[in-house]
């Protein structure tokens, strides 16, 4: 992974000297809470119920193990010992003290981390999929452009302070996994006609209060032009977006107002000034950050393992876990493995200082000292030995990370919510939790197969509701809380918003509303379909029906 | 005392202020309901400076003034002879075009300074308007961000072309100063160096 240079290291301790004096001229009176808000916001700083919540970066969800034993000291240090990893592949910290946070981004300095631009009105952490450099199906690593794309947006001046907060995602496969159409912008790498790199642009995509899948604005860019293609769509956004209400603040809503077209045609106006200009990426600068990304040094092993085939033989266990957590890789004799982070019953994404560790061993015991971090909130080995998943298995499993749940009901994307969050309407880890509890058994949970199923404590959609299979949110009618369900939403290529089944339903009929909706899957499939395929085809009709009928004949 | 900080041959200090800042008198409407409201303000082609205004804000006879963007244009003609001897700036708001000020004035050298009013600290379009005054216009005089201008702006101020800051007036300017530097090897290209950290460096192969 990316290793930092001086320059690196330098630009982050001199933002914590910054924003160690932001902290203290607040302190001392000299910003009021106002002035405050957005300097701590574009450093992750969050105010909210019972404490500050400070969100740490994870560019593009790389981590090492160094990295995340330091965030579990981190954790134990100045929290409660636990962390929760976001949708956007980041760790939130939910108990620091406002007086430690400027002891803690020195902390992360020291293992090259920070929480620049984690929050705040400006351009986010850029995230891309899981299994970058190491899926069958790639392309295009865009690692390296990712990296170079943190560089330009790292505290670019003239993008300091947007109309609203600003995502980008880059992805390199057939297959999306970055929900790159749910972007602000969306770069999606692959090769050319000519065998050269090119990216497809999307712009204008986003959940929120108002979801809206992202618009082409340009088929083929050369790579070269990645930077000063953006700077010329967020120059025309930061310009004409709109200032006077931050529901209608994002770019979505001004390619919408505009119209794509002419959208572009202003994009394509302005970068004729800036192409070819300063910030064109050089192939010497690809290179170079490129080299950060090479292949691990894989050792030549057969496709096959003996011992491994013997042990899915032998023990049923592994062979669920394997079937759900383990994913193809394209180097021979290996695979990636997701370490699920939602065991049933507890918070989605969270983690414990002592899981932390923990995973920091396995990743230099089993996978080159790196790991991933998902937007669907789990963890990622990389590159483990098809002959070492079994040692691996059992000591994940005495962690509590081997739950066999990988995109299954149970591995739900879930917002911290109500508990947490002050933005939230809604309480949205419990609704988790009792759906898990609903669903704890796990042959009934393979049956089901493959689901997504995400839960948004409020229309911000920090759970990506939108683009659940199932999506639930939060919602307040006269002060107490209530969740409205929708269905058939997917991220992915052919990803769709989901449509809402009717009126909402209160927190305790939620997991038999789930169930319902899975009895009427079960009844009505293929034998090939999944949850999403049956929906789209039959439609949201027989569900409501099923969903409804008791109210109905109790009417 | 002037709260204005000054970069002249790349030192920053505290300066005089040897310009009078004309302002537009006061709306009949109220004026907050447009304000920001760039999008609706384009495609209706509504202004939010009546002609009234315009004709009543007052110009000082003599001495060297920052008029509004409308008034420059508007009322050109009576200042002909104080643009030329170098007398007349222009300021706008960060929702006011550009292009509005190029049509009446191709050549924004004969302007010994432009400054741009920013409302509120987090509206971020002065530094667009900064960056596009420099890049694409080519100007190279006086630059200054006045209004809600405080410290946490300078750095980015200054990477966007500014040159002058009028700190706000209950903040300290001389402590401002010190942010100026709060980093010194910014990654990417802009106007007070265009190329970015990958072509100022060696970093390496």
């Amino acid at each position: 992974m990316y290793k930092y240079d001086e320059i690196d290291q330098q630009i982050v301790d001199e933002r914590v000297a910054q924003y160690r004096d932001q902290v203290r001229r607040y302190l001392a009176g000299e910003l009021s809470e106002d002035e405050f808000r957005p300097l701590r916001l574009q450093n992750g700083l969050y105010i909210q119920r019972h404490a500050p919540m400070l969100r740490i970066a994870v560019p593009y969800g790389m981590l090492s193990s160094k990295q995340l034993r330091k965030l579990g000291d981190i954790a134990q240090k100045y929290d409660r010992s636990y962390g929760h990893f976001s949708t956007r592949q980041n760790l939130q910290l939910n108990w620091p003290k406002l007086e430690d946070t400027p002891d803690i981004l020195a902390e992360l300095a020291t293992v090259q981390m920070h929480a620049i631009q984690t929050s705040g009105n400006c351009i986010r952490n850029i995230t891309t999929d899981q299994f970058v450099g190491i899926a069958p199906d790639e392309v295009i690593d865009p690692r390296a452009m990712a990296e170079i794309i943190r560089q330009w947006s790292t505290f670019h001046p003239e993008f300091a302070l947007l109309p609203r907060k600003f995502k980008i995602a880059v992805s390199g496969t057939k297959q999306d996994r970055a929900i790159v159409q749910a972007h602000d912008i969306g770069l999606e790498f692959y090769t050319d006609n000519n065998n050269n790199v090119a990216v497809k642009v999307w712009v204008g995509g986003g959940l929120g209060r108002t979801p809206i899948l992202g618009s082409v604005i340009r088929e083929h860019l050369d790579w070269q032009h990645a930077l000063t293609y953006c700077e010329a769509i967020i120059r025309v956004y930061n310009l004409h977006g709109r200032r006077d209400n931050m529901y209608k603040a994002r770019i979505k809503i001004l390619t919408k107002a505009l119209g794509i077209n002419e959208f572009r045609n202003q994009v394509e106006a302005e970068w004729t000034h800036l192409k070819d200009g300063p910030n064109t990426i050089t192939e010497a600068e690809l290179a170079r950050v490129a080299k950060h990304f090479d292949p691990m040094p894989y050792e030549n092993l057969s496709a096959h393992d003996a011992s491994f085939d013997a042990a899915i033989a032998s023990n049923p266990a592994f062979a669920a876990w394997v079937k759900r957590c383990v994913h193809v890789h394209k180097q021979p004799g290996y695979r990636a493995v997701t370490l699920s982070l939602k065991p049933h019953g507890q918070a989605p994404g969270d983690i414990t200082s002592e899981q932390m560790w923990a995973v920091a061993d396995l990743a230099d015991e089993f996978s080159f000292g790196e790991l991933r971090s998902s937007h669907e909130q789990n963890l990622i080995l990389a590159d483990v030995k098809l002959a070492d998943l079994y040692k691996l298995w059992e000591k994940a499993r005495a962690q509590g990370l081997a739950t066999p749940n990988i995109g299954l009901l149970t591995d739900i994307i879930c917002c911290p919510g109500g508990d947490f969050c002050s933005l939230a309407n809604a309480k949205s880890i419990p609704i988790a939790q009792a759906i898990q509890m609903q669903f704890d058994d796990l042959d009934y949970l393979h049956d089901i197969g493959d689901i997504e199923l995400n839960i948004s404590g409020c229309m911000n959609a920090c759970g990506h509701h939108h683009v659940g299979h199932i999506g639930i949110l939060g919602v307040d009618k006269d002060g107490s809380e209530w969740y409205q369900v929708s269905i058939g939403g997917k991220q992915g290529n052919d990803a769709s918003l989901g449509s809402v089944i009717g009126r909402a339903f209160s927190a305790e009929e939620m997991p038999g509303v789930i169930q319902k909706l899975i009895e009427v899957y079960i009844q009505q499939r293929t034998p090939e379909e999944r949850f999403i395929d049956t929906v789209r085809r039959i439609g949201a009709p027989p569900f409501k029906a099923h969903v409804y009928a008791k109210n109905e004949v109790a009417a | 005392m002037s709260n204005l900080v000054k970069i002249e041959n790349g030192v920053a200090a505290l300066a005089n202020d040897d310009w009078t800042l004309v302002k537009l008198p006061e709306a009949q409407t109220e004026e907050r309901i447009q304000a920001g409201k760039v999008v609706l303000f384009k495609l209706t082609g509504e202004s939010t400076i009546t002609e009234e205004q315009i004709a009543n804000t007052v110009i000082p006879a003599t001495g060297k003034i920052i008029v509004p963007l409308s008034v420059f244009v508007e009322r050109n003609a009576e200042l002909e002879s104080r643009i030329a001897n170098g007398e007349v700036g222009v300021w706008l708001a960060t929702h006011e075009l550009l292009e509005y000020l190029i049509q009446q004035q191709a050549d924004l050298n004969v302007l010994p300074i432009i400054a741009v009013f920013v409302e509120r600290f987090a509206d971020g379009r002065i530094f667009s308007i900064g960056t596009l005054l420099r890049t694409r216009y080519g100007f190279k005089n006086e630059l200054r961000a006045f209004g809600d201008v405080l410290r946490d702006q300078l750095f980015f101020l200054k990477r966007s072309g500014f040159t002058s800051f009028m700190v706000r007036q209950d903040r300290s300017a001389q402590e401002a100063i010190a942010s100026l530097n709060d980093f010194s090897k910014p990654y990417q290209g802009a106007v007070d160096e265009p190329q970015p950290v990958f072509k100022r460096y060696n970093r390496g192969v």
